[in-house]
């Protein structure tokens, strides 16, 4: 059973470490049972968020940790995917058509984007095609909030959904372990799962013959050209991919929120969580950046109320209370990460599978 | 068959390889001797396609690959060992040779295969771990191989790429006396195998004369000698190479 599983589903994917097994299956139960055992809209949301940024981590993971492609324009991939679906939505069509054409065609843009700047780039270094990149997020932002009858500007998108998929919706009478059956709750789970298979596809993608031949350019990519791979391909290829997938995550997101504007998906800040998160859980292991995912949003979430917590039970305390102040928490979140990336140098699954040799 | 013609490449002024032609025959073994930088790896480089040539042409069974990326060629049957090792550090000394049986076998845009369900891959790799006696480190990083053993995982994946022309640059260099034989009686091994042609760079005279049927010489970038080893490596011409002894100064 658990070597079916293992095969089957992970892709033959070892976590590596008991612990990381332990908080893998840890946050899938959570996720799973987050509507039911902390009610609220606070909590759906973070669980949403923490599911959609797993694929959107784990996709730039594909291209930065396994292939050693350094991106910055993979914000605009997750933002493409969300502009997809919002603006058929905002635009009148609400309908499950328009959330699958819309999904359908941001991944193909995105991969056809993804593709055009690594063969424009061929020749170029790693560090100038991290600039290039920049160059065209950047672009990319300039147009999103220029373009305001197509994107709505710097206002962004709000949209219904499909009626199956709006609060107003009950699917059953009456409530379930004490939670309405409602739309916000078959969207919840709609997330999830899609979130879950496309985690699933990429465990299957960098497990896969191909995904072998993206860790030996990462290597030496000079040495697989040797062997017979042409290299440009397969970084093309890995590339598209992975934006493909991040466009995906970004119609996730837009359905989530039932809006999309550039803060929500297009921002540099964006662009900084998606490298936190990787880094944190660690590159190259595609698990890390689920984990990474979860640490970030929990973070964002419940950092401040946390604070808030510690320094009301500090109170009389001289300083102390001062030092959790809650507004401090921009300052705390970052002392978190840099005693991540300290103590943690190969992120939080990188780490652990070293120590255990 | 492989061929070079005129083939010369220059960085800056300076010539590395200049103009040489020379054919190399199926189920021979040639050795390529000369001084330090006298143009050896880089007409490899020219050859296998990690360099481009500046002017001249190579052929590879009558088909012109001059301009053919590195990859298409070793598709095309040319492998090549490096002189300085060249291997996949942070990968296992099983996935380093595991990695060219896969590029032998043309798979690599399989996206949802499962890489560890091609167990025929796998055995072929660990086949050819057997022979440069490296089965026992197969687990481990190639980063963390000795020089000697990281020398005969750089064969190992030759092997496994299982071309029909190896080219070998220095394969012994810097290998203990006792992993030196490993090396020779492979490379002995696959001349026996007359469908096979290898080139073989090789400052040791005395390997050179146990295994070549064909010795040049290359200076300064320049094709200088070539024939059997016995009249070769008697010349003048390599007595000046390694001696520093110019004949007509004497
Ligand atoms: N990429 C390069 N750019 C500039 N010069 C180069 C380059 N590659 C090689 N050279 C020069 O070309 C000449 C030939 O070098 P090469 O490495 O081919 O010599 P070699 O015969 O292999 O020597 P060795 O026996 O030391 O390995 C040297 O003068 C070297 O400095
Ligand atoms: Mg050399």
């Amino acid at each position: 059973m658990r070597a079916l599983l293992h095969r089957h589903v992970l892709s033959g994917d070892r976590p590596g470490h008991p612990a990381v097994t332990a908080l893998l299956i840890l946050l899938l139960l959570a996720l799973l049972v987050v509507p039911f055992a902390v009610p609220g809209t606070k909590s759906m949301a973070a669980a949403s968020r923490i599911a959609i940024l797993a694929v959107l981590a784990g996709s730039y993971d594909i291209a930065l940790g396994y292939t050693g492609i350094v991106s910055l324009a993979h914000a605009m991939f997750f933002a493409i995917g969300a502009y997809a679906v919002a603006i058929p939505l905002a635009g009148g069509w609400v309908g499950w058509g328009a959330i699958g054409l819309g999904m359908a065609a941001g991944a193909v843009l995105a991969a056809a984007i993804a593709a055009a700047i690594t063969l424009l780039s061929l020749r170029v270094q790693t560090i100038f095609f991290s600039m290039i990149t920049l160059a065209v997020a950047s672009f990319a932002q300039v147009l999103a909030t220029q373009l305001r009858g197509l994107t709505g500007g710097e206002d962004g998108l709000s949209f219904s959904l499909p009626a199956a998929l709006s609060p107003s919706f009950h699917l059953l009478p009456g409530r379930v372990l004490g939670v309405r059956v409602d739309g916000r709750l078959l969207t919840y789970y709609l997330i999830l799962l899609a979130a879950l298979l496309l985690f699933l596809l990429m465990l299957r993608i960098v497990n896969s013959p191909f995904g072998r031949v993206l860790l030996a350019i990462r290597e030496n990519a000079f040495r697989a050209e040797a062997l017979g791979f042409r290299v440009i391909v397969y970084r093309t290829l890995a590339s598209a991919l992975a934006a493909a997938i991040a466009a995906l995550a970004g119609g996730l997101m837009a359905v989530l929120l039932r809006y999309n504007g550039p803060d929500a998906t297009l921002s540099f800040s964006v662009m900084v969580d998606i490298l936190l998160m990787v880094v944190i859980g660690g590159m190259g292991t595609l698990y890390g950046p689920a984990l990474g995912a979860a640490v970030i949003v929990l973070a964002e979430y419940y950092l401040q109320p946390a604070l808030q917590g510690l320094a009301d039970a500090l109170v009389g305390i001289p300083v102390l209370p001062a030092l959790f102040n809650p507004d401090r928490w921009l300052l705390w979140l970052g002392l978190l990460f840099v005693g991540f990336v300290y103590f943690l140098p190969a992120g939080i699954v990188g780490s652990l599978r070293r120590r255990r040799g | 068959m492989l061929e070079t013609r005129s083939l010369t490449v220059r960085f800056g002024g300076q010539a590395a390889v200049d103009g040489v032609t020379c054919a190399f025959h199926r189920g021979t073994l040639t050795a390529i001797v000369g001084p330090n930088g006298a143009g050896k790896t880089t007409y490899f480089n020219l050859i296998s396609g990690q360099l481009r040539a500046t002017a001249g042409d190579v052929f590879l069974s009558g088909a012109r690959i001059t301009t053919l990326p590195a990859s298409r060629r070793a598709r095309r049957g040319l492998g090549r060992a490096f002189q300085l090792t060249n291997l996949f550090p942070d990968l296992s000394v099983l996935e380093n040779v595991r990695l060219a049986v896969q590029a032998q076998a043309g798979i690599g845009l399989d996206f949802l295969g499962l890489a560890a369900r091609h167990t025929a891959l796998h055995d072929r790799a660990m086949a050819v771990l057997e022979r440069v006696n490296l089965a026992s480190r197969a687990a481990v990083p190639a980063a963390a191989l000795s020089h000697g053993d990281q020398r005969k995982l750089e064969v190992a994946i030759l092997l496994a790429m299982q071309p029909r022309i190896f080219m070998f640059d220095e394969p012994t260099a810097g290998m203990s006396v006792d992993e030196v034989p490993v090396i020779l009686d492979l490379i002995e091994a696959i001349r026996q195998d007359r469908d096979r042609t290898i080139l073989l760079v090789e400052h040791k005279m005395d390997v050179v004369r146990r295994l070549a049927d064909r010795v040049i010489v290359l200076h300064q970038g320049r094709l200088a000698a070539d024939g059997a080893p016995e009249d070769v490596v008697a010349s003048a011409v390599v007595q000046e190479a390694y001696l520093g002894v110019r004949a007509g100064d004497v």
